[in-house]
């Protein structure tokens, strides 16, 4: 049902005030497919998602959606098409759910707060993808952590855009709720062809779930690819500065990661395959 | 109330949840309406009974005819020079107020940021004051200097608090300082003058409708007529905004523009306002979380508070008439219910641990 939209950056050079943060960078968004980005903090990895849909004004580049430039075109149009997630959105005192999740609805709606059937549906379809049907009549700040982020998550849904992007949308959620945030987007990417780039902090969790893997360190690409040939010591070590143990994760034949601290490790870790 | 979960079949006839979702919104939409009818009776009776009621008590058949322009001996002069003008001027200058309160309350998340209490409203007050008082100003030129201040006040207080964007507490604080220099300036302004009589002066401190005159009230329509759909037009920008300015740029708003439109035109509210009215204190503070509290979270708010703001205004107005043994300006009567209200609301803020 969707169709193919490709995301595209070409010499991206982002930065605020004095301060550079992305340093000529070239990166290729695979349609239909999940794209993580890891990183270290403050390497850039919000900047270059919020430049992606034109919160950000790129200093020099290209961010090309279909071959067209991001930031020129019609803000709504291009709510209509990809959509983004920030870290920490602020929800309205008292707001409810249902009504939380119909501002997803703001792009496709005219100059006159038409709400038609449509809008009704896509917001149901949202809080059943979701599993937040029952809330729907809940205020948003009595829920917990892990519900709030899928209503979060619905909101973005009901904006049915064939782009989505996330920052960090697992963070303060416990092991359990991030396993089902991302659950839940693998089931969106699968079913709707939705194209999702999400920045993860967790570099195990976005091996298992992402398709594509994107390092990133000081505002420049490091590696870029599967995560077999992106998740390796090397670039943990060049990303990171931590020594690691990389090994094949048994349950999905994914790479798993294990950090190498100072203390708790036996001697022969590094030889251990 | 809890409906039925999520079957999973997404057929197109009503799901459970599409039903739950019809239904909340429903709800939210019938109690705003709802709200709104009755805003409207309030400020309607309330505008009647500011027109009937007074030192000679004219019956309503004419009072209309006066309204209608038919010539009523007495009452025309009374009604139609007297009352009409001040219970006109008296509707919008609180459907002004509390446009422009509501709005800067909810592009700042904050219902401390409104701009009678963040010195936008004392900037045109002061501004209007000096150039009636000292200046010798009269009829757009007052307004036109009211305006510029507010201006300049607005853009004094975004520079001050301005540091890696601007912080609400600090644009807040910096703004109730900035109010108190210029609340003080007025009264300098008022004790130089030459000659001021007390209502001059009560005008300009906490603002009053006496003295109306048609030629006060057309500027501020010409504002309400231009400003408020300016408003009303970006209302559900301003609701995106609320959810962030990442967010509401994601769903598409234009985040800079519509912050600059609606700082324009709700100054220019204020100041056109003010400057017919003197600052009718708290006006613009109160109307958006009274507003809020009767329609409830998730609905838009700009029509019930510019309703409120009206209602509060004319109501005021007459009880500061005719409710004590002493008239009192309406800003008086106002003053009274806004002051308790600040104090809840900085007193809970800090309670809440300082988080704005």
């Amino acid at each position: 049902m969707t169709t193919e939209h490709t995301l595209q950056i070409e010499g991206l050079q982002l930065g605020y005030g004095e301060r550079t943060v992305i340093d000529g960078l070239d990166l290729t968004v695979p349609p239909g497919r999940i794209t993580a980005i890891v990183g270290a903090n403050a390497c850039g990895k919000s900047t270059l998602l919020r430049s992606m849909s034109r919160l950000l004004t790129p200093r020099g580049g290209h961010v090309l959606l279909d071959g067209k430039q991001v930031h020129r075109q019609p803000a709504k149009a291009l709510a209509r098409t990809l959509g983004l997630l920030p870290q920490s959105p602020v929800a309205p005192e008292g707001i409810t759910v249902a009504d939380l999740v119909g501002r997803g609805r703001t792009p496709h709606q005219g100059l006159f707060h038409r709400w038609r059937h449509d809008d009704d549906l896509a917001v149901a379809a949202a809080l059943d993808a979701t599993g937040t049907a029952d809330l729907v009549d809940r205020p948003v700040d009595e829920l917990s952590g892990g519900q709030r982020q899928r209503v979060w998550i619905a909101m973005a849904l009901a904006q049915q855009t064939d782009l989505l992007l996330l920052d960090e949308p697992t963070t303060f959620l416990d092991v359990s709720h991030q396993v089902e945030v991302l659950d839940l987007l693998t089931d969106l990417n699968r079913t709707r062809g939705t194209t999702i780039v999400m920045v993860l902090h967790d570099l195990n969790l976005a091996a298992r779930y992402a398709d594509h893997l994107v390092a990133l360190a000081a505002g420049r690409i490091h590696a870029a690819g599967s995560p077999a040939e992106v998740l390796t010591e090397d670039c943990v070590h060049a990303v990171f500065g931590l020594r690691s143990l990389v090994i094949t994760d048994p349950t999905s034949g994914r790479p798993l990661m294990l950090p190498l601290g100072r203390h708790h490790v036996r001697e022969d870790a590094t030889v251990e395959r | 109330m809890t409906t039925t979960p999520t079957a999973g079949t997404s057929a197109p006839t009503v799901t459970p949840t599409v039903a739950a979702v019809v239904r909340v919104r429903r709800s939210r939409r019938t109690r705003r309406a709802l709200v709104c009818l009755v805003l409207v009776v309030v400020v309607v009776a309330a505008l009647g009974a500011s027109l009937v009621y007074g030192q000679t008590v004219y019956s309503p058949r004419e009072v209309l005819d006066v309204v209608l322009g038919r010539d009523v001996p007495g009452a025309s002069f009374t009604v139609g020079r007297l009352r009409l003008p001040r219970a006109v001027l008296g509707l919008l200058a609180g459907t002004a107020f509390g446009l422009a309160g509501v709005a800067f309350q909810t592009m700042l998340r904050n219902p401390l940021a409104s701009p009678d209490v963040i010195g936008i409203s004392a900037g045109a007050s002061t501004a209007a004051a000096f150039g009636i008082v000292t200046l010798g100003l009269s009829g757009t030129a007052v307004s036109t200097f009211a305006i510029v201040a507010s201006l300049a006040v607005a853009l004094t207080i975004y520079a001050l608090s301005f540091k890696d964007g601007v912080a609400g507490i600090r644009l807040i604080l910096i703004g109730i300082g900035i109010a108190a220099m210029l609340e003080s300036l007025t009264t300098y302004v008022l004790s130089r003058a030459a000659q001021w009589d007390l209502q001059e002066a009560t005008r300009w401190l906490t603002g009053s409708l006496n003295g109306a005159r048609w030629s006060d009230v057309v500027p501020v329509l010409v504002a309400v007529v231009v400003l408020a759909p300016v408003l009303l037009h970006r209302s559900r920008d301003l609701w995106s905004m609320q959810l962030g300015d990442d967010t509401a740029a994601a769903l598409g708003t234009r985040v800079e523009r519509t912050r600059l439109l609606v700082v324009l035109a709700a100054v220019g509210l204020i100041a056109f306002a003010t400057a017919a009215t003197g600052p009718i204190a708290f006006v613009a503070f109160l109307a958006g979380p009274i507003a809020a509290r009767l329609v409830g979270p998730g609905a838009s708010l700009f029509v019930p508070a510019a309703l409120v703001g009206a209602a509060l205004v004319l109501v005021g107005d007459l009880a500061g008439q005719y409710a004590f043994d002493h008239r009192y300006p309406v800003g008086v009567m106002t003053g009274v219910l806004g002051a308790p209200y600040l104090v809840y609301l900085i007193v809970r803020t800090n309670r809440a641990g300082g988080s704005l």
